[in-house]
């Protein structure tokens, strides 16, 4: 059975836990022609991963949290195109820090309020970016996107190559990072408080305690990492667009991890990976058909399957040891 | 100063008449979220399939306005019944999270159906004579449709206010979004009335849909790109309040269309910052009930 991870359960990294890092590894020896399009699909999964560590583990159910993973990646282009800060290192902690202000500041706001309201005010902060993006042209290209981002070689050493062999580790570097925190949290006391917040605040604040503060805390987190999976989606396709901030992206992003199961870790690395190749697949071919395609399987995960496809995997295994586990 | 005050009048105009629009769609979303409390993201679908009904019913088949309008309506509630009945009603008990994933599920599917059989390009309206032209009043013109959608709304929102608050019905409505579980512990059939105000609801959209096919244009994205301002509407005014989304409605009608016309270089920016504070001052909504 896959463990879902959670405090109390064994904090050791299991040897399943390893298999993500097998197999992006080998892919980067296997398919050196698919490496530029895997580089993406680590972006999203590291963006999946901030989005279930506030969804999955602290229930906070947001619709704005591209506004973060926007705010990361112009702020990189920005930095890139207008300013001629072109260290990708450099880039990547100010979009880190950028985003992480912008989570403290709009999550002590924000999460004070609940339901419908925090849902809408995560939906409003984002149109306000949106708007921000769409109308200072001088800055971000508004409509057209930001071109002309270029990024200097990492540490002076390792320079973008064509192939993206570069762009691949890297993001799969800055992954195991995001991934190492995560996990780090989520088995720590602290993690634990956010799973006693999503379950019954009520309780959490009986007991004594600081919800808010811990929640505040770990939004601020996540959207820090979120800056940071922008950042590295500007710098591998050295283009920012308007899009980043749209509703469909918030969308989607939920479907690729609701597709892999919320509030379980690994759910983020397979939604973004089953979501995004079958995107390449199908979407050029069948657009109409795409989004309806996704529509149906939001509605049949919903309805049937609410673990996502490693709740089903779950299911599958619990079903072949028999009832004696 | 004559140039101030004309384009003040015909800002205000414009504005309620884009308010109006805006009340009607969202009303049945301020309702059905009241009453069930289900957070339902596709509301703009069934606006956007009322606007679908009347661009082809007219364009396609020659359906006479009003009966077009009456279509839009009549169309949307029954479909509406269907899904409520076989999918949204089984969500009802489930989360917040459940809820949000299906309605975006939908708005999904609805958008590639609305492609699938209009395209992406917008609907064209032909609006008939008697609604075409300028209507004198006060030495200023007004256009005859504007004057319509604000008259034929208002006299809507009487009827349905009336509705709520003299009959029925309408106090079986009140009863169950203050308390539903004493309202069904007294005998209300609160399932019949969930399906029977779903259905109202959203046929109200429909309508809205129809009747605002000029101003909010008619086209696939249309649950997308209007979600954020039928939200917008009822979270500022206040969920299950009648009044509340009505006076929030005609504010963002207003002020977006003097924002548009004094500041276009803002675009909405104005409104999401409205949206913020006014939800940061009162979570519940200007007129929201106290939970």
């Amino acid at each position: 059975m896959i463990r879902q991870a959670s405090y109390g359960a064994a904090a050791r990294i299991g040897w399943l836990e390893w298999l993500p890092w097998v197999v992006a590894l080998g892919a980067f020896f296997l398919l050196p022609e698919y490496l530029p399009f895997g580089a993406r699909i680590l972006v999203y999964i590291l963006f999946a991963l901030s989005l279930d560590l506030i969804l999955g583990y602290a229930g906070i159910v947001t619709l704005g949290h591209t506004a973060f993973f926007g705010l990361g990646a112009y702020v990189a282009g920005i930095l890139a195109a207008k300013v001629g800060v072109t260290d990708p290192l450099v880039q990547m902690v100010a979009a880190a820090a950028a985003a992480a202000v912008l989570g403290v500041v709009t999550g002590a706001v924000i999460l004070r309020t609940k339901g419908l309201t925090l849902l809408m005010l995560t939906l409003a902060i984002t149109s306000i970016l949106l708007e921000v993006a769409n109308k200072a042209t001088s800055l971000t290209g508004g409509f057209d996107g930001l071109a002309g981002v270029t990024v200097a070689p990492i540490l002076g050493h390792f320079r973008f190559d064509l192939f993206g062999k570069t762009a691949y580790l890297y993001c799969l570097v800055a992954l195991f990072a995001g991934w190492w925190i995560v996990r780090r949290i989520i088995y720590s006391p602290f993690g634990a408080s956010l799973v006693g917040i999503r379950e019954n605040v009520v309780r959490m604040h009986a007991i004594g305690s600081p919800a808010y503060r811990r929640m505040v805390a770990a939004y601020a987190i996540s959207a820090t990492i979120a800056g940071c999976a922008g950042a590295l989606l500007t710098q591998i396709s050295q283009f920012v667009g308007i899009n980043v901030f749209s509703f469909e992206s918030a969308g989607e992003l939920l479907v690729m991890l609701v597709l892999g199961g919320v509030g379980r870790i690994y759910g983020a690395f397979v939604g973004p990976l089953v979501y995004m190749i079958a995107q390449d697949q199908l979407a050029k071919q069948f657009p109409e058909y795409w989004y309806f395609g996704i529509g149906l399987l939001l509605v049949l995960v919903v309805m049937f399957a609410r673990g996502g496809l490693l709740g089903l995997v779950d299911r599958l295994v619990a079903w072949v040891k028999g009832p004696h586990r | 100063m004559e140039a101030f005050l004309a384009a003040l009048v015909s800002v205000a105009f414009h504005g309620a008449a884009y308010g109006m629009i805006l009340y009607v769609i969202s009303v049945g979303l301020s309702v059905t979220m009241g009453l069930m409390g289900f957070v339902n993201l596709a509301h703009g679908v069934f606006a956007m399939a009322g606007g679908y009904v009347l661009t082809t019913g007219m364009n396609r088949y020659g359906v006479p306005y009003p009966l077009a309008l009456a279509a839009a309506f009549a169309l949307v509630a029954a479909g509406s019944v269907v899904l409520e009945r076989l999918l949204y009603s089984r969500l009802y008990a489930a989360g917040e999270l459940s809820q949000v994933l299906f309605t975006i599920g939908l708005m999904f599917i609805a958008v590639a159906i609305a492609r699938l059989l209009f395209g992406t390009v917008q609907q064209p309206v032909f609006l008939p004579e008697y609604l075409k032209g300028q209507f004198g009043l006060a030495g200023r013109d007004f256009p005859v449709f504007r004057v319509f959608l604000i008259v034929f709304s208002a006299l809507m929102v009487a009827t349905l206010w009336f509705g709520v608050e003299r009959t029925r019905w309408g106090a079986m409505v009140r009863a169950a979004v203050d308390n539903g579980p004493m309202a069904q512990a007294i005998g209300i059939d609160t399932r019949r009335l969930f399906t029977f105000t779903f259905a109202l609801g959203s046929g109200l959209a429909g309508l809205g849909g129809a009747l605002g096919a000029e101003i909010l244009t008619v086209q696939p994205t249309y649950p997308f790109e209007h979600l954020v301002y039928f939200l917008i509407v009822v979270s500022v005014g206040g969920l299950g309040s009648l009044r509340g989304p009505f006076f929030a409605a005609l504010l963002i009608g207003v002020t977006d269309t003097a924002c548009k016309y004094w500041v276009p270089q803002f675009g909405a920016f104005f409104i999401y910052v409205a949206t913020v504070v006014v939800l940061l001052w009162r979570p519940a909504g200007l007129f929201g009930l106290k939970r």
